[in-house]
C-alpha cells in the first residue's frame, strides 16, 4: 500500500516534470534586436553648464537577448555599439565628442555590453547587470529594465520590447569631462530595445 | 591697370593675392589658437564663428581669383627653366591646397546637414553630408592640408625673395604695382 502510493507519487512527479519542462523551454527564446527596422534606441542625456541638457543618440548598434517570461532570472543580453554613430544634431560637437578629448572613437570604435545576470523585482521589472566596455575600459553596470510588451507582430513575427535606464559616471571609463564643468560628470542613458524572436 | 599682361599683374590679381595671403595666415593662426581653447573660454564660440566666416569669404575670393587667372594672361615666370617648371607646379599646388583646406573645413561643419553662417549675413547650405565619419575625416584633411599650405606658402615667399634679391628681378614689385615695373 505504502510503496504503491510512493510509486504513484514518483510517477506523477516525473510525468509532471516531463510535461512542464518542455513548456518552460518553449518560453525561453532568443531575440535579435531590430536594428534594421530601427525599433531600438540608445539615447543619452548630459548636463550642459548645469542649465540644460544635451540629448543625443547612438544610431548604429546590434545585439541579441534571451528572455523567458516564466524564468526572467535566466535573461541575458549582448549589445555592440558603433561609437562613431553618435549623433547630437551638431556636426562640430559630435566631432569633438568623438575626438580623443572624450570618446576617442578612432582608438575605441566599439562599445559593448554583456550581461552577467538579471534580478527580477516583479511586475515585469528588474535589474540587468553586466559589463560595459566603453573608451577601452570595462566596468560593471546595472540597468533598470522594464518589460514594455510582447507578442505576435502584424508581419508574422514575434517580438518583445524593453526599456532600460542607467546612469554612467564617465570618469569610471577614463573619460575626463572636468573641462565641461562640474555637472557633466555623469550621463543618463535611456534604452528602448525591441527584439524579434529568432 | 586692371588686366594682366606678360610683364605684370593687374589690380584685381594683386588685390586677390594679398588678401588671400593675409586671410591664409590669419585663418591658420586663428584655427590653431581656437582649437586649443577650453569650453569656458570667452572665445570658444566666437573663434569658430570668425574662422568659418573668413574661411568661406576666402573660398569665394579664391573661386573668383581662379576664374580671373584662367581668363587673363599670366606674367611670365622668372628664373631658369627648371625654376619655372617648379614655380608652375608650386602655384598649381597652392591653389589645390587652398581649395582642399577650405572644402574640407566646409565639410566638417556641414557633416550633419547644417549650413554655415557667414558673418550672420547669410548661410551657405550643406551640399554633402552624412558620409561615414565625415566630420572627423574632413577634420584630419583640414589639419594636414592647412599645414602643407602654410609650409608651401613659406617656400613660395622664399622663392619670390630669391628671384627679387639674388636674381635682381622685379618679382616683388610686380606683385605690388599694377602693370609691372621697368626692372624686368
Amino acid at each position: 500500500m505504502f510503496s504503491k502510493s510512493l510509486l504513484k507519487t514518483a510517477t506523477s512527479a516525473a510525468l509532471g516534470a516531463a510535461v512542464l519542462l518542455p513548456m518552460a523551454q518553449a518560453n525561453a527564446a532568443d531575440y535579435k534586436i531590430d536594428s534594421e527596422g530601427q525599433h531600438a534606441f540608445i539615447e543619452f542625456k548630459i548636463s550642459h553648464l548645469g542649465y540644460s541638457y544635451v540629448l543625443g543618440t547612438f544610431d548604429d548598434f546590434t545585439g541579441t537577448f534571451s528572455y523567458d517570461p516564466d524564468a526572467p532570472e535566466a535573461s541575458s543580453a549582448n549589445v555592440e555599439v558603433d561609437v562613431s554613430s553618435l549623433h547630437t544634431a551638431h556636426a562640430e560637437r559630435d566631432k569633438h565628442i568623438l575626438s580623443d578629448d572624450f570618446l576617442n572613437a578612432s582608438e575605441y570604435p566599439t562599445a559593448t555590453f554583456e550581461s552577467t545576470g538579471f534580478e527580477s523585482t516583479g511586475d515585469g521589472e528588474g535589474e540587468l547587470s553586466g559589463n560595459l566596455t566603453l573608451h577601452g575600459e570595462t566596468q560593471p553596470i546595472t540597468i533598470e529594465v522594464d518589460h514594455i510588451g510582447g507578442g505576435d507582430d502584424p508581419w508574422g513575427g514575434y517580438r518583445n520590447g524593453f526599456e532600460g535606464e542607467t546612469t554612467l559616471t564617465l570618469s569610471d571609463f577614463g573619460i575626463d569631462t572636468s573641462k565641461l564643468g562640474p555637472t557633466a560628470s555623469t550621463v543618463d542613458m535611456h534604452l528602448v530595445v525591441e527584439g524579434i524572436r529568432q | 591697370m586692371w588686366r594682366n599682361s606678360v610683364h605684370g599683374w593687374g589690380v584685381p590679381s594683386i588685390l586677390l593675392h594679398w588678401l588671400s595671403a593675409v586671410l591664409v595666415v590669419s585663418l591658420f593662426v586663428l584655427g590653431w589658437w581656437m582649437t586649443g581653447l577650453g569650453y569656458y573660454d570667452r572665445w570658444y564660440q566666437l573663434g569658430p564663428w570668425w574662422h568659418k566666416s573668413l574661411g568661406l569669404t576666402l573660398l569665394g575670393l579664391t573661386l573668383l581669383r581662379l576664374a580671373w587667372r584662367l581668363m587673363q594672361p599670366t606674367p611670365e615666370a622668372h628664373g631658369v627653366s627648371w625654376e619655372r617648371v617648379l614655380a608652375h607646379a608650386g602655384h598649381g599646388l597652392l591653389y589645390v591646397l587652398l581649395l582642399t583646406v577650405m572644402v574640407s573645413g566646409y565639410l566638417i561643419s556641414t557633416a550633419e546637414g547644417q549650413g554655415i553662417s557667414v558673418f550672420g549675413a547669410f548661410e551657405v547650405p550643406a551640399l554633402l553630408s552624412d558620409l561615414p565619419r565625415q566630420a572627423t575625416l574632413a577634420g584630419e584633411v583640414h589639419w594636414y592640408a592647412a599645414w602643407a599650405l602654410v609650409v608651401l606658402a613659406v617656400g613660395h615667399t622664399l622663392a619670390a625673395l630669391k628671384h627679387h634679391i639674388l636674381d635682381r628681378r622685379d618679382t616683388l614689385r610686380r606683385m605690388w604695382w599694377p602693370g609691372g615695373s621697368r626692372r624686368q
